[in-house]
């Protein structure tokens, strides 16, 4: 049998590999030496204090530290303790890190990975510790990917720590204890590239980080009433493995996007747009999203379940969108006038 | 306030054969600085500039302190910064011009002028910017063992930014090897420092993180140069940060457009007192004094300047403008498909 492992040990394997293999990389962030996120366990103790760095509770500046040695040849790892906390850096982030390659015309490279282990809803924990904040990340241009399962955890940390650019890598809160398969030796899952996680052929789920299991789940259930659900995975969101993407539409001809984050110009949006320019002539229903509400995630597990993107809202899209064919709407709308 | 820095150092003095060549970068900036001048009035360069007349003992005085390796981060007024540090003053105007043989390929312009093998990380256009990339190349320097020191040149508007504070901190808790500079010109933009600025004096916040704070006059080059060296020194010996106040003036208004804004929060015997004790003229006046300099000497180093600047315009306006499609690389080192995307409908097939 394959060895399993959690997602977070396996995101520990994959830092913990690189680091003995490339000196440069040096962690930096709060209450990393005790680990309390977990990432980091072990750490300190093998890599010691000139590799594994507590900071204050100063983002903005410790993410611009980064950004300072990545120009000076280390590979930093920032762990943000809290995923908003990149609110609070987004300046460093975006319109530092992010820009000062292009703005210099090409000089330098800033090989920095942030990771947020724990993004996404928690439940319990409210608005202010609840966001996922990768449509702003997306729209400053960082490179941003969300491994879904242990195995694409350590294969897409691993790839983001060897990553010549700027990228965030965000650990959702539901994954983290997940269970998979993953193997001993070294993972490396390219940046732009998204996996079938199940084969389908009526209709594509695109489901992103801790959604994915979800989606899995409910395209199994859907299978005994003879719907075939495909869903894909993009695993990271930019850049975006559009061909694979566009190859599943393609084939189902239909679309359901199921996203964890805000609905209004989120990830979901993008994605949207995309095949509305691209792939119209192939759509037989409109896309549909399922998405968070607008508003921060309450407190009350009597509230947030109708804010949160949820099963039986994926579930009832397939439903409707497998109930109608865009092509007949469209020509009885034709025949009308 | 110069007694502060004096005080330490009655064995300090500048080698004589320095005294001319800090002549030599001074006037270098001044003159590029009114040559730009003219240049954003006759429409050839874009945009607005931050003019750095007025201060240039500062830039100079800091960088001459320095080696070629160490490393400093600069404002949205960097034009100085960049001369002192060793930029060339054609790749600089080809750049204010937006021409490929800029030194950010037209990409940045006066704000961003960068040039990391002068250990140039940028100038800056956001207030305290540059502050923790600095602190993040002395913290290379610490954890590598180069004895790389980082300066980082910031305004009196910049004393009030949380990341400036919370980069203080950092830099004084892991010692690194950094010099804080502060320009304060007494102004940000139109607020005056006695507005905005609580406690004694920016340097004295230094204290609050414990390390060393000195106000200087930053209108005498020899006086910032001994400062600034001292503090140079102390942060490759490993003993951390160092906050200098450089107290000065900007002669011109915050940028070149000021002027037709018509503000009226300087007045104009403000503007004279502190012309009074122009960087560029008495640093001559005291190398006359000491008989090294004399007008004829200035009229070779001046011509030699007008030279340069004449060759660096002459080499902005002659090079050629960046090709349309330029626009869409050097965003990333690794490239994907459809990355960066084009504002227009992108295909992936």
């Amino acid at each position: 049998m394959e060895r399993q492992l959690n997602y977070l040990q396996a995101l520990r394997e994959a830092l913990v590999h690189e680091m003995r293999n490339d000196s440069s990389i040096v962690v930096l962030g709060e209450d990393v030496r005790q680990a309390l996120r977990g990432i980091t366990k072990g750490c300190y103790e093998e890599f010691g204090s000139e590799r594994i760095w507590d900071t204050p509770i100063s983002e903005a500046a410790f993410v611009g530290l980064a950004t300072g040695a990545a120009l000076s040849g280390l590979r930093p790892l920032v762990e943000f303790q809290i995923g908003t906390l990149i609110y609070i850096s987004l300046e460093q982030m975006v319109n530092q890190a992010q820009k000062l390659r292009y703005m210099m015309g090409g000089q330098g490279t800033i090989p920095v990975t942030y990771i947020v282990p724990g993004s996404g809803a928690r439940p319990g924990l409210a608005g202010q510790h609840s966001d996922h904040t990768y449509p702003s990340l997306v729209q400053g241009g960082m490179k941003v990917v969300i491994p879904s399962t242990p195995y694409d955890a350590k294969g897409l940390l691993t790839a983001a720590l060897r990553e010549n650019d700027p990228v965030v890598v965000f650990a959702p809160a539901a994954c983290m204890s997940t269970k998979g398969p993953v193997p001993d030796e070294e993972i490396y899952i390219p940046l732009g590239s998204g996996e079938i996680k199940k084969i389908g052929s009526d209709i594509t789920v695109v489901a992103i980080g801790p959604l994915v299991m979800e989606a899995i789940k409910t395209a199994h259930r859907l299978e005994s009433e003879g719907i075939s659900v495909e869903v894909f995975d993009p695993r990271s969101l930019l850049p975006f493995d559009y061909p694979l993407f566009e190859s599943s539409v393609r084939k189902t001809g239909r679309l359901v996007i199921f996203d964890d984050s805000n609905r209004t110009c989120g990830f979901a949006s993008e994605i949207a747009a995309y095949a509305s320019e691209n792939l119209f002539a192939c759509l037989r229903a409109p896309i549909r999203r399922i998405t968070r509400a607008d508003v921060p995630v309450p407190f009350s597990i009597a509230l947030d379940k109708s804010v949160l993107p949820s099963v039986p809202q994926l579930e009832q899209a397939v439903r409707e969108s497998l109930s109608e064919s865009a092509c007949e709407v469209h020509e009885q709308k034709l025949n009308a006038r | 306030m110069k007694a502060d820095a004096g005080s330490e150092s009655t064995q300090d003095n500048i080698a004589p054969g320095l005294w001319i060549e800090l002549y030599r970068q001074m006037r270098l900036i001044r003159r590029f600085e009114e040559r730009v001048i003219e240049l954003v009035n006759g429409n050839e360069i874009s945009g607005v500039t931050h003019e750095y007349i007025g201060e240039e003992a500062i830039a100079v005085g800091v960088c001459s302190a320095l080696r070629a390796t160490d490393v400093i981060t600069s404002t949205h007024r960097g034009h100085g910064h960049i001369i002192a540090k060793g930029g060339e003053p054609k790749r600089m105007m080809a750049e204010l011009l937006g021409r490929e043989t800029g030194y950010n390929r037209g990409k940045g312009g006066s704000m961003h002028i960068a040039d990391l093998s002068l250990g140039i990380y940028g100038a800056n256009g956001m207030v305290a910017g540059g502050v923790p990339i600095a602190a993040g190349a002395a913290w290379a320097s610490r954890i590598r063992k180069t004895g790389i020191v980082a300066v980082t040149f910031f305004g009196d508007g910049a004393a009030n930014q949380g990341v400036l504070h919370e980069t203080m901190n950092l830099a004084s808790i892991w010692k690194l090897p950094i010099v804080f500079v502060c320009e304060n010109n007494q102004y940000a933009v139109s607020t005056p420092v006695s507005y905005s600025t609580s406690g004694p004096s920016i340097a004295d916040r230094a204290a609050a993180y414990g390390f060393p704070g000195h106000a200087i006059d930053g209108m005498d080059v020899e006086e910032v140069f001994l400062a600034s060296r001292r503090a140079v020194e102390r942060a490759r010996f490993g003993e951390g940060p160092t906050l200098l106040e450089c107290r000065c003036y900007r002669f011109q208004g915050h940028f070149t457009a000021e002027r037709a804004l018509a503000l009226t929060y300087r007045d104009a015997a403000e503007i004279e007192e502190w012309r009074g004790k122009d960087p560029v003229s008495s640093w001559a006046a005291k190398l006359e004094a000491r008989g090294v300099f004399d007008s004829a000497k200035k009229a070779i180093v001046d011509s030699v300047v007008e030279a340069t600047l004449d060759e660096a315009v002459e080499f902005a306006r002659s090079s050629r403008w960046p090709e349309a499609s330029e626009a869409l690389n050097h965003m990333y080192v690794t490239t994907y498909a459809g990355l960066p995307a084009r504002g227009s409908v992108w295909n992936a097939n």
